[in-house]
């Protein structure tokens, strides 16, 4: 939406040792990056129609992904942060899914 | 002097399509382009806006996603691009197809917006001629136009 592609920039964080580790049940968040060919007026409206959300608070996020370059637009258990993951890459938006 | 949008809602749940036969030709042509580099050449860079990571850190995870959802992605894409590609002629267009096209008309942008490496700055700048990029940059130029334009109607509908 502006300037240049914001690449995420994240540290490898250390795996807890052990692989049995129980699963916690923090929630999932669903992030949207920016990037400077998706229009804000397009990224409002899948905002608005993945998530049912109203246009008011579609808008406020469009614009935090925009001025912030990026926002969590959803969050939950792992399988539906994935699920509207793969609907926003279907609209051909930027989203990457993370433990909070 | 009173231009008339491309497309508008009629108010009954579909759209009014206005596109001259050059417009609807260029619609036509895109899709078909897309489809046979998706088809051909399915590693291009310029492809990679159109499946972005759903995962940062972990490489397995985002295996496994890709695996899942992939060929999903991928068959979701060529067929909002063929629907384009099928209805370019129209005069009407229902709701759903109007979601394909804006589908398809971000997924043109955003390959045409990587190989021209867009920034905020080119929406704002005029098209030289001289540019040997000027043609595409026309293009993504219109697409945007009608993308706009599009949004707009399907938002007015809703």
């Amino acid at each position: 939406m502006t300037g240049t592609i914001a690449t995420p920039v994240e540290t490898e964080l250390e795996r807890p040792a052990g692989e049995d580790v129980p699963a916690d049940d923090r929630p999932w968040i669903v992030i949207v990056w920016n990037d400077p060919v998706n229009l804000m007026s397009y990224v409002t409206l899948v905002f608005q129609k993945l998530f049912g959300y109203s246009r008011a608070k579609a808008t406020q996020l469009m614009l935090q992904v925009h001025e912030e370059g990026k926002a969590v637009v959803s969050s939950g258990p792992r399988e539906k942060a994935e699920h509207d993951v793969a609907r926003l890459h279907a609209h051909g938006l930027w989203a990457t899914l993370r433990q909070d | 002097m009173f231009a008339r949008p491309p497309i508008e809602s009629t108010g009954k749940g579909d759209f009014r399509l206005r596109l001259s036969p050059a417009e609807r030709e260029l619609l036509r042509s895109l899709p078909t382009q897309l489809r046979a580099l998706l088809a051909e050449q399915p590693d291009d860079p310029a492809l990679r806006r159109l499946f972005p990571p759903a995962y940062e850190r972990d490489e397995e995870d985002e295996r496994e996603y890709r695996r899942l959802v992939g060929d999903e992605l991928a068959e979701g894409r060529r067929a909002s691009l063929r629907l384009l590609e099928e209805t370019a002629g129209r005069d009407r267009l229902s709701a759903e197809e109007l979601d394909a096209w804006l589908r398809a008309l971000n997924d043109l942008r955003l390959v045409l917006g990587t190989k021209l490496d867009v920034t905020e700055e080119t929406y704002a700048t005029d098209v030289h001629p001289e540019d040997p990029r000027a043609h595409e940059l026309s293009v993504f130029a219109y697409l945007s136009w009608l993308q706009e334009q599009l949004v707009a109607a399907a938002a007015e509908g809703r």
